[in-house]
């Protein structure tokens, strides 16, 4: 398949694109023509408040939800405009840690690692669990093969969904808000975890977030995104130096209170929750079109 | 008021439309039939104490009412075959229907539901699965095979029953009750009331899984998308039986006894 030819030969140091992006649910604008690249391996950090769109920008990558305008690349592929099929095949090269990890709770540790692997390979079960094993000793949870989710605490459920997200060896991870509902000391081992795998595979990386200490550790990149638009992007260092007063507040804050508490510029802005809801069913209408 | 009625006829647009959507991917692979067998267990398997002690119970009632009028006309001979013909032709499909729309359907709804509020439906989709194939078809296609056997487990159940309510006043031997008990029965009062149910499964599956896979709002999304399954789906599960019995009856006017 030309597709698989296309990944294996990248023609681009981009692994992904957003080309003026545009996105709205119920009239109002979540995105408003976004443009940002990732190079090949680096990690990107996409950080605002919450109803910013943050989360919105990796339903949009994975396909899940589509753009009202603009293109998105992964991997020099357009992804909208697949059928299905071909959706499938980019999918099983990027990895997606979900916020509260959405680990299946009918499956145990082991079998939602493995998961993916009897969907999508030929291995036998005794490759699986070897597999499973070695996916599971990288986040060090390897003595809890028989658990089931729930009886997991946060940050344990976190390194679980992280061992599924990489269990097909992705090239390209995205992560949304990895320090969400934990305390400071897990965020860092999580942090630590998202480090080590960016250096040790070369894999891409997406983190939206909206805990800026764990941006500046994980991002080779910023990009502050507020009402719908990208006020800043950059390292880290160019970031403090901006003149843009809600950057800087932004940059300055140290947990997600304060980055909630910038005031907005319009009245427009909702709750994060209630565009995550709209999502939901705005996929629903989507995969209805396409499936 | 005109506003609930639009709001009812658009959701059961929606839930036809995912009916129709459900049936064309059904026969795309792959076919997920290791999911299929597991939710016939889940639907079918675990139906079944409630399917067969509801069953045994209805039989020993009719039993009573059937011997009631039989015993004024002299005519307790007929008793077992009444009470199979009525069983047969249409409480025991009905019932079963109910029982599972009440069971399995708030089941679907809720686990569906539970799946979509924390995102393991999308998670699903990021593992590259098929999410409404894997999730929903399997289950429809699940009910639609349960039902048939479940309605049939009902059917013996209640000639048990109806045998244990006789036996005790009569003291009539079991093979003399159940060859007496077929005598009525054919093709048109078991094979078709029974072929009927699988509509029955279509419908609790169909209903059930769309609102659960279409969860809004938190647990009280799920609380409700439980409710409104079993609700939605016994509700056009009996509407849709007066069709169905009628087609029965214009195809084949043997049955109406």
């Amino acid at each position: 398949m030309s597709l698989i030819n296309a990944w294996s030969t990248p023609t681009s140091v981009h692994a992904i694109r957003f080309d003026r992006v545009t996105k709205s649910f119920d009239g109002r604008r979540v995105l408003d023509r976004v443009s940002f690249d990732v190079a090949r391996g680096k990690a990107c950090c996409i950080m605002g408040r919450s109803g910013s769109g943050k989360s919105v920008t990796l339903k949009l990558l994975l396909g899940l939800l589509k753009p009202d305008e603009g293109e998105i690349y992964v991997n020099d592929v357009q992804i909208e405009a697949l059928d299905s099929a071909r959706l499938v095949e980019v999918r099983k090269t990027i990895g997606f840690l979900f916020q509260y990890s959405a680990l299946f709770d009918s499956l145990s540790v082991a079998e939602n690692v493995a998961f993916p692997l009897r969907r999508h390979t030929s291995m036998s079960e005794a490759e699986i669990a070897g597999s499973v094993h070695e996916r599971l000793a990288g986040v060090g949870l390897e003595d809890e093969l028989d658990k089931m989710p729930l009886d997991l605490s946060g940050g344990m459920r976190k390194r679980v969904g992280l061992a599924r997200a990489l269990a097909l060896k992705p090239s390209i991870l995205l992560v949304d808000e990895p320090s969400s509902g934990l305390d400071p000391i897990t965020t860092r081992e999580i942090d630590k975890l998202l480090i080590d795998l960016k250096s040790s595979s070369n894999t891409t990386m997406v983190v939206v977030t909206h805990n800026v200490p764990s941006a500046r550790r994980i991002g080779d990149q910023l990009v502050v995104l507020h009402e719908g638009h990208i006020i800043a992007q950059g390292t880290a260092k160019e970031l403090d130096q901006s003149e843009d007063e809600v950057v800087r507040q932004f940059m300055s804050s140290e947990d997600e209170r304060a980055v909630n508490a910038i005031p907005t510029r319009s009245v427009s802005a909702i709750a994060e929750t209630s565009v995550i809801e709209r999502s939901h069913q705005e996929t629903e209408v989507e995969y209805g079109v396409h499936g | 008021m005109v506003n609930s009625i639009r709001r009812f006829l658009s959701e059961a647009g929606l839930i036809s439309a995912f009916a129709m959507r459900a049936i064309r991917v059904a026969f795309q692979s792959p076919f997920e039939l290791r999911e299929v067998v597991h939710q016939i267990y889940m639907v079918g398997w675990r139906s079944l104490p409630l399917v067969m002690t509801s069953g045994v119970a209805v039989g020993v009632v009719l039993s009573m009412h059937t011997r009631a009028t039989m015993e004024r006309f002299g005519a307790e001979a007929l008793i077992p075959a009444a009470l199979a013909v009525a069983m047969f032709g249409e409480t025991a499909p009905l019932m079963t229907g109910l029982l599972v729309s009440g069971r399995a359907g708030a089941g679907i709804g809720a686990e569906l539901g539970g799946m979509r509020v924390t995102e393991q439906i999308d998670a699903l989709e990021s593992l590259a699965v098929d999410s409404f194939h894997y999730l929903a078809v399997t289950r429809i296609i699940a009910c639609m095979i349960a039902l048939p056997v479940l309605t049939t487990v009902m059917n013996f159940s209640g000639l048990i029953g109806g045998f244990l309510a006789e036996t005790a006043i009569s003291n009539v031997s079991l093979r003399i009750y159940f060859h007496q008990a077929f005598a009525g029965i054919g093709f048109i009062n078991y094979v078709l009331p029974t072929l009927k149910t699988v509509v029955f499964g279509f419908i609790i599956g169909t209903v059930s899984s769309y609102l659960g896979y279409t969860t809004t709002g938190g647990s009280e999304g799920i609380g409700r998308a439980s409710t409104r399954s079993v609700v939605f789906s016994s509700m056009v599960l009996i509407v849709i039986n007066v069709l169905l019995v009628r087609i029965i009856f214009l195809l084949f006017p043997g049955g109406a006894l």
